[in-house]
């Protein structure tokens, strides 16, 4: 029963976002604060990931394709496209899920604890537009960029290592890059990254909005926050797969 | 004024206040005292807003404010300041951003207005040098009076403070109590302080609430508080052997009956 109460007050948590804001000029303030924190902020751990990820996509995919009849540039084709269709959004999203996700909870959790939240709610501030909304937005904005630098860096580092270990040459790659590609599949890891951005704001906020208690309530929320947002990008990422491919 | 008429309050099964009635007055230090889980903290949430009581009303300046609208809620809500116990201050910001955030978030001022207006403040509760400090590099007295500064600086009506001393040594404590009690007086503020500080009791309190298990047990002022006959109030006031001896040379002092050349080195003798 607590499951449906949770969703019951999650889902009223996002309605109540929605109100005129006192400040304009404040929630954009915070919105760009929020914007930094989030992208500026997970710049480098996204930057890394990526790279790594398509150069051992590349050797990986190299170590399975043993016969001479399948020529090199084949392995630019599967790096680009489980770059682009898995990779890049997904395991991107799963590492921002705990980068951002434990951020986002332990910030608001310290808030509530502390009494912040009550003293903005007596200023008479909608504290979940105030804290929740630029978050979620920040959230929308900057997480898809960062899916789509995760592509390009991805591709670009399996076609270094490529080179690299002389598996195939760079024109091989850039061949194999070109042959089949279809644009859809760009559409549908923007769209799997606008669901996990979605996620990746609004549940971390949710379970540090609402938490009772002390640091050790903080750390509890924070780690249950990351988990339960793991599991949805995972079922959405199914979810979405099956309906869009 | 504020007035609260017959607050109920209860989580799930368990009655936090009940039935409790008080008329707070402006320019004067309103106090709520009573022993830990007396319902004294619910009591002043539920006065702002942040608990809906059960059943009651309370009614700032003839408005009720749990019948009002959630826009008039917040005109009301621009009105009150509030010092929490543990500060409150805004862990990113600095001691001005701290001060300066309900005037960005509330008026059209410029900059140079908003920044005349927060040194003012800060320099009313003696803090100075300290605008670009975070909160973590405050002592606690320092982050009470940068909170005290935030609560005042859109000139509230109603200032409610949560355990303004909890933490403080007897002296900082003198301190707060002291500043809160000016700036009740030079602004005509009601102020409502919630306290275990039997210092601020006597010092400052206009008027006392005294709550026992969610109920009012007694109300009245710091002078009459002395001579209450009220057998838990006494209790919980004059706790121990020194507390006790303490109202009882009070008691002669305002009865009249201690004599003025008394020498403290006889009476320890």
């Amino acid at each position: 029963m607590k499951i449906i109460k949770d969703i019951g007050r999650y889902l009223l948590m996002l309605k109540s976002m929605f109100s005129r804001p006192e400040n304009g000029k404040m929630y954009w303030k915070e919105f760009m604060r929020q914007c930094s924190d989030i992208g500026i902020g997970s710049l480098g751990i996204v930057c890394i990931i990526s790279i790594f990820i398509g150069a051992v996509s590349t050797l990986q995919t190299a170590y399975q394709l043993v016969s001479p009849l399948i020529p090199p540039s084949t392995i630019a084709q599967i790096v680009r496209d489980t770059v682009i269709l898995e990779f890049a959004p997904t395991l991107t999203c799963i590492v921002l899920a705990g980068v951002v996700g434990s951020k986002i909870a332990s910030e608001l959790g310290n808030m509530r604890v502390s009494e912040q939240i009550d003293a903005l709610e007596i200023m008479g501030i909608n504290t979940k537009s105030y804290l929740i909304m630029p978050k979620i937005l920040a959230g929308l904005v900057t997480i898809p960029l960062l899916v789509m630098l995760a592509m390009v860096l991805g591709i670009w580092g399996g076609r270094v290592a490529g080179s690299m270990t002389g598996i195939l040459t760079p024109e091989q790659f850039d061949t194999g890059l070109r042959q089949s590609f279809v644009q859809y599949n760009v559409f549908f890891a923007l769209a799997k990254s606008y669901t996990f951005a979605f996620i990746i704001a609004s549940i971390p906020a949710f379970y540090g909005y609402y938490v009772q208690g002390g640091a050790l309530e903080i750390g509890k929320a924070s780690t249950k926050a990351v988990v339960v947002s793991c599991i949805l990008l995972l079922f959405a990422d199914y979810v979405l797969s099956a309906l869009l491919l | 004024m504020i007035e609260v008429k017959n607050i109920k309050k209860s989580f799930a099964d368990k009655t936090v206040i009940q039935d409790v009635s008080a008329v707070m007055k402006a320019g004067q230090c309103n106090l709520i005292i009573g022993s830990s889980g007396s319902g004294k903290t619910v009591l002043m949430k539920c006065m702002v807003g942040l608990f809906e009581p059960d059943s009651g009303e309370i009614i700032y300046d003839k408005k009720d404010f749990i019948t009002m609208s959630q826009e008039e809620k917040k005109d009301i809500r621009k009105e009150i300041g509030m010092l929490f116990q543990g500060s409150a201050l805004f862990d990113s910001q600095t001691v001005e951003q701290n001060v300066m955030f309900p005037l960005d978030m509330f008026t059209k001022d410029s900059s140079a207005q908003k920044l005349k207006r927060v040194n003012e403040v800060l320099e009313r509760v003696k803090i100075v040098d300290a605008n670009k400090k975070f909160p973590s590099e405050l002592s606690g007295g320092m982050k009470k009076r940068v909170a005290l500064a935030r609560a005042i600086v859109l000139n509230p009506k109603y200032l409610f403070c949560d355990e303004p001393n909890s933490g403080l040594d007897p002296q900082t404590s003198l301190v707060i109590d002291k500043l809160i009690q000016e700036i009740t007086v030079e602004y005509n503020i009601t102020t409502v302080i919630n306290t275990h500080d039997m210092n601020s009791v006597m010092e400052i309190g206009n008027y006392i609430l005294y709550m026992y298990q969610g109920n009012k047990e007694w109300e009245g002022s710091n002078r009459e508080i002395i001579f209450s006959k009220n057998k838990r109030l006494n209790e919980f006031i004059f706790a121990s052997d020194f507390l006790r001896d303490a109202k009882e040379m009070r008691m002669l002092e305002e009865s009249g009956k201690m004599p003025e050349n008394r020498n403290m080195d006889d009476m320890i003798k």
